[in-house]
């Protein structure tokens, strides 16, 4: 096709939609081939290439199932208070308050204010990491000979902070973040044993439980041994659904949690949210 | 140069690289909270995750090196007399004592509640506080994750030296927890001692940095 003029660059260009590719967002969502809701219900779908990242703003009660399909994934997850991202992730108070460093059904991931901002409603895989967080420029570039962001070996922190500034936000406002599909154990020394992925076809579903700011970065995680940059896609799927609450199964499960759930509801109701 | 904080207090301070900084738990078995910042760009502060990569482990002693979030080395553990201090438990703030004992303690102080008020003064808010260390404080994780802070195991006297590797800011909560056994239910003062830097393994910078 011509695109010595504007008119055949025009075409050329408008000839390219349809094209599909492994890696990139389907959109309207509901055209997603094997929804696993009714197709009208999914707000997001998209499958993340290896080495690359996305972000969304989801509504309270939103599902969100993260897939690793082909078992070398890695989502590394950033949760902010949706418009007010001083209220964010707290990995330190997820484990404390829970008195659990691992990730798994049932979890909550609470905001530094005492509240929940998504629960882990569902997973089958079992490998995930609280306590390494992702890769930076500097470890990236030692291990694999680069780091930045249009690399073949981007840094989970480089592409964190692409995510943040499209949403208004500076590396300041980047703490220590989860990673899901490589888990890691800690032994009783305190040292930490690398396990990996569960395998190909796990999922992890998580539930907004106030309206976020999800920034995911999907790169190999920092204790993965292998030589090589290691990075398979991962599938993004979001659909309308309904926030947790009082006598839900997850409300009462811990005195920890119900207050938390009590602190989210109490404040969603006074700012007049919920 | 000695500082004792006081039981509950905050304290900062800039260390020059090469300078040392020892805590002193003056009456054993008080959480110290810290984080620590690249002087000149505090945008680039402590890590815990980046810490924990690049040792292997998520227990600090001798040796240990502070890394910061863009994994740059800002201060090393070059003596502890404790044996191993946490990463993974972060500060007790007010919001999170509601979920851990009840609504009853919301008007405790809180780690938290120091970080802001101290970092103000260097021109630090919320959204520069990330997990911080705690000296002292004793964090084990079991087989099957459970994790608690349990009794600890430091004593009157004990102490542990940083050196840091560059200039950096420091920021402390002296822990005014009464709600576990992070500091057995009685915040205590620790002292602060500031070290010259040793220019015997000193490069010209650090011997610059000793002058300052």
């Amino acid at each position: 096709m011509a695109t010595q003029t504007t008119y055949g660059a025009r075409d050329h260009a408008r000839a390219q939609e349809g094209t599909r590719a492994e890696a990139m967002p389907v959109v309207p969502a509901g055209d997603w081939p094997d929804p696993p809701c009714e197709a009208g219900h999914l707000v997001w779908a998209e499958t993340v290439a290896g080495g690359n990242y996305t972000h969304r703003v989801l509504a309270r009660g939103t599902e969100l199932r993260l897939t690793d399909p082909h078992g070398d994934a890695c989502a590394h997850l950033l949760l902010y208070a949706e418009g007010r991202p001083w209220e964010r992730l707290n990995v330190a108070d997820t484990v404390k308050v829970q008195w659990n460093a691992y990730l798994g059904e049932g979890q909550l991931l609470l905001s530094d204010q005492g509240r929940v901002l998504a629960s882990v409603v569902a997973d089958t895989s079992g490998r995930h990491d609280a306590l390494c967080g992702t890769s930076t420029l500097v470890s990236n570039t030692e291990r694999y000979g680069d780091g930045t962001a249009q690399s073949p070996s981007p840094a989970g922190r480089e592409l964190f902070k692409l995510a943040a500034a499209k949403n208004g936000l500076e590396p300041r406002d980047l703490p220590p973040s989860l990673s899901f599909f490589q888990g890691v154990r800690i032994r009783e020394d305190g040292t930490v044993d690398f396990t990996g992925s569960a395998g190909p076809g796990g999922s992890v579903t998580l539930r907004a439980e106030q309206d976020v700011t999800v920034l995911i970065a999907n790169v190999p995680h920092p204790a993965d041994p292998r030589p090589d940059y290691v990075s398979t896609p991962l599938e993004v799927l979001a659909w309308r659904a309904e926030p947790t609450r009082a006598g839900g199964a997850l409300w009462d499960a811990t005195p920890e949690g119900r207050r938390a759930f009590l602190n989210t509801a109490e404040f969603l109701a006074s700012k007049g949210s919920a | 140069m000695k500082t004792v904080v006081p039981a509950r207090a905050a304290w900062s301070r800039v260390i020059r690289e090469g300078e040392t900084l020892t805590i002193t738990d003056l009456h054993g078995n008080q959480a110290v909270d810290f984080l620590v910042y690249d002087a000149h760009d505090t945008a680039v502060r402590y890590s815990a995750p980046d810490t924990i990569q690049a040792q292997g482990g998520i227990f600090l002693t001798t040796g240990s090196v502070l890394m910061s979030s863009e994994h740059t080395p800002l201060m090393t553990v070059t003596a502890d007399d404790v044996g191993r201090h946490d990463t993974v438990g972060g500060a007790c703030s007010k919001e999170s004592n509601t979920l851990r004992y009840g609504h009853h303690t919301w008007s405790q102080h809180a780690c938290v509640d120091n970080f802001l008020a101290e970092g103000a003064k260097h021109g630090l808010g919320k959204r520069d506080l990330v997990s911080n260390i705690n000296w002292y404080m004793n964090v084990p994780v079991e087989k099957d994750g459970t994790l608690g802070i349990v009794d600890g195991i430091s004593a009157p006297g004990l102490s542990l030296t940083l050196r840091a590797e560059r200039d950096v800011l420091v920021l402390v909560s002296n822990c005014p927890q009464i709600n576990n056994p992070c500091n057995g239910f009685d915040p205590t003062p620790v002292e602060m001692t500031i070290g010259a830097a040793e220019t015997t393994i000193g490069t010209a910078e650090t011997t610059i940095g000793a002058a300052r």
